[in-house]
């Protein structure tokens, strides 16, 4: 081939690679990682193409971030993937593609993903399916095992308060010099957890989203830790708006005795702390009403975007199948969402110990999450709570206003959101 | 050279069909036809669709499916309890973002045509290694803003190059980036560093353009080294400052990307400035309002109309001024 024919060639390809358009016969799936979920993928799409000659598979690797903020508004240009790896199960169910014709065999995935199939529906008793959790999740704590032995502090028990998670936390800090006993995520999901344990009912009877007394505690609370010096100050001051920070670098380099983050950062943790220190997955601490985390996950999803239905359905057949489905539970260390494997059990082969105990951890805690937890996860808005959470409550971390007027500020940004996209 | 006269010959009789068949004063406009185009397409339409989306409301990006609202956004945007009171106001964020991004600007600009002013002055003058000293003033505006951020964030982190320098000496770390007057000091002191060098240069050709027999008259008549600064340099220089000072205020103004990635906006908002507010409301946030960033934005845009407007009225008043001299 001359560099001449080649040269319009390249550059068509080059254009579809970065519009992330698919050709004929090809599926392009968006894909974000907390740890191997997307290499996994990966091998099981060349597994895929092997057995479904013409079919080519390109798994685009990005950040969590691209998902968040600019996959909705590909699909809303109607643009985007053919499949993408999504955590805003409800918020982008208007583009997701009924694939339940092109499937082989529905009733397995009646039996298997039936349970958070609703998850992805666009309209409540919808029969469709759009795709299947990759995994379930939950927000919950972690903690540096090390520094707790170094400092010979005691670990509170699986009952125990955030206040006596903070003393304790805040001794070790104390004793072993670290910079900040707690870091929590910043994110409005993570917030919601500890919002709930402190009463927050997230929802009024008519089922419209509410900011209650149990939230503003919730918010108290934590700028109280901020201005006290309990929580490291960069996670949540550290940015504006609503953008998200993860704390769990902060853990990985010893800058924290405890993080709030989530079940989907176990392969993380296992893989980047290696043997710099011991640390363990703990039951998420109690309020003055539960001891709750918030459900949720990430999704295969298949979306209207899409040319080749066919291909799209036979994929997902695949990627689902319970070779796959156990496959990329036991090499990712999460927790599945299909429902024979969960009664088996996954087999986390190569799992430390530290992972299987984290792994039994979350997997116990699904048990106290309150009903409000899973209302709030399966709301629509639920952004709309969850970001100007992040905004309101830095701003009052930073001193640019009173937490009263945080919490006043957040309800009415997620009313002013929720109105507007009602329209 | 050979093949392109070829290539021109070719095209020729094209020209001459096209001139004989719309007449020498029409053919013009089929040479700007495609820059036109381009700019009809990628600079006028956008306008008028954001025009559009600032009078529609809603969350759909397809401008079917948006509702008419008129001046609502406008509204949401601007309206406040108490304009003392920035927590009255609806949008108490955007307002917010006008006053630094005015704060930002006005220190921005003055600081940064001042050290401008200074280095052209010192470069200028017959120093040793002035053209590497060039170099160094100049080499920043070569970065991506990105990387400039990126560059100083590592080094303003709390656990960054600076912090490890005064744990060193036996001080106090400080948190450069999430305490506000820090932080605000931080997003003047990089953007200034990032940009200089090209004001700089603008300012040294404005220098270098004054004619030598001036100065060479005031040594003569004895004249101070700063009278002359205020009597021959700064008047003569004044077209160039002026330039420089409308650039810098437009490109104040716009600042979005070093800001956004050294601070994000914040500690809370402390360094959100308009353009990232209108982002964030746009496109980071997963309600999006388009409406309300559209709105943001014509308001952006009319304060660069003015900010513009000011420039041609300086200029004109210059020129008027050199005029009656």
């Amino acid at each position: 081939m001359t560099f001449k024919r080649l040269h319009p060639i390249a550059l068509a390809a080059g254009l579809a690679l970065v519009a992330g358009v698919a050709q004929a016969g090809e599926i392009r799936v968006m894909c974000y990682q907390d740890g191997v979920e997307c290499d996994v993928t990966a091998e099981q799409a060349k597994r895929f193409e092997a057995q479904n000659p013409g079919t080519k598979v390109v798994i685009d690797v990005v950040p969590y971030k691209t998902i968040v903020e600019q996959l909705p508004v590909q699909l809303a240009a109607g643009e985007g993937p053919d499949i993408a790896r999504v955590t805003n199960l409800g918020g982008l169910s208007q583009y997701y593609m009924d694939i339940s014709a092109n499937l082989k065999d529905r009733k397995y995935w009646d039996a298997n993903f039936g349970a958070t199939a609703g998850w992805l529906a666009p309209k409540p008793n919808d029969k469709g399916i759009y795709g299947f959790m990759s995994q379930l999740t939950m927000t919950g704590p972690f903690v540096n095992k090390t520094l707790f032995e170094q400092a010979k502090v005691a670990m509170p028990g699986p009952k125990a308060t955030w206040d006596e998670w903070v003393a304790a936390t805040t001794k070790v800090a104390k004793a072993t010099q670290t910079k900040a006993a707690m870091a929590w995520d910043r994110s409005g999901h993570r917030f919601a957890g500890p919002a709930v344990s402190y009463g927050a009912a997230m929802f009024d009877a008519k089922g419209e989203p509410v900011i209650d007394a149990g939230y503003k505690a919730a918010v108290e609370k934590f700028v109280g830790w901020h201005k006290d010096g309990t929580m490291l100050r960069e996670v949540w001051a550290g940015s504006g708006g609503s953008t998200y920070a993860s704390s769990v670098d902060e853990f990985i380099n010893g800058n924290v005795v405890m993080i709030l983050a989530g079940s989907w950062q176990i392969n993380n943790l296992n893989k980047k702390v290696g043997d710099n220190f011991d640390w363990a997955a703990v039951p998420n601490p109690c309020g003055t009403n539960a001891c709750s985390g918030i459900p949720g996950g990430a999704a295969w999803v298949a979306l209207k975007t899409s040319k080749s239905p066919k291909e799209v359905a036979a994929f997902m057949d695949f990627i689902a199948s319970e070779a796959s489905y156990t496959e990329f539970t036991g090499k990712t260390f999460n927790i599945p969402a299909h429902a024979a494997l969960a009664k088996k059990g996954a087999d986390y082969a190569g799992a430390t110990p530290a992972v299987s105990n984290a792994l039994k951890v979350f997997s116990g805690g699904v048990a106290n999450l309150a009903p409000a937890a899973y209302a709030f996860q399966g709301y629509k808005y639920n952004r709309a709570i969850m970001l100007p959470t992040v905004t309101r409550v830095t701003q009052a971390i930073v001193g640019e206003m009173s937490t009263a007027d945080a919490v006043a500020k957040i309800s009415t940004d997620m009313t002013d959101a929720v109105k507007e996209a009602k329209k | 050279m050979g093949r392109l006269s070829f290539f021109f010959n070719l095209l020729e009789p094209l020209f001459r069909l096209a001139q004989r068949l719309l007449g020498t004063q029409k053919v013009a406009w089929l040479f700007v036809a495609p820059n036109l185009a381009v700019f009809g397409v990628f600079t006028f339409l956008p306008i008028i669709i954001n025009f559009f989306y600032a009078a529609t409301a809603g969350v759909e990006l397809m401008p079917a499916n948006r509702p008419y609202s008129g001046l609502d956004n406008f509204e949401t945007l601007l309206k406040c309890g108490d304009y003392t009171d920035l927590s009255t106001c609806n949008k108490d964020i955007f307002w917010r973002a006008v006053f630094n991004t005015l704060k930002f600007s006005l220190l921005q600009v003055g600081l940064m045509v001042v050290f401008a002013l200074i280095t052209a002055l010192v470069l200028n003058r017959k120093i040793i290694g002035r053209g590497f000293w060039r170099s160094v003033y100049f080499y920043p505006v070569l970065l991506s803003p990105v990387v400039v951020a990126l560059i100083w964030k590592w080094l303003l982190q709390s656990q960054g190059a600076f912090n490890a320098g005064l744990v060193a000496m036996d001080m106090q770390p400080i948190e450069w980036l999430t305490v506000s007057d820090w932080a605000f000091f931080w997003t003047i002191f990089v953007s200034i560093w990032a940009h200089m060098g090209f004001y700089t240069l603008i300012i040294l050709a404005g220098l270098q353009a004054i004619p030598k027999d001036l100065y060479e008259a005031a040594e003569m008549d004895r004249a101070s080294p700063w009278r002359t600064l205020r009597r021959i340099t700064l008047p003569l220089l004044m077209p160039n400052l002026i330039v420089v000072l409308v650039l810098a205020a437009i490109k104040a103004i716009q600042v979005f990307d070093e800001v956004f990635v050294l601070t994000g906006g914040g500690p809370g908002s402390a360094t959100t400035f308009i353009v990232q507010f209108i982002y964030q409301t746009g496109f980071a946030e997963q309600i999006q309002l388009y409406g309300l960033a559209a709105a943001a934005s014509l308001t952006l845009a009319a304060f660069l109309v003015i900010l513009t407007l000011a420039q041609l009225r300086l200029s004109r008043a210059d020129e008027m001024g050199k005029r009656e001299r």
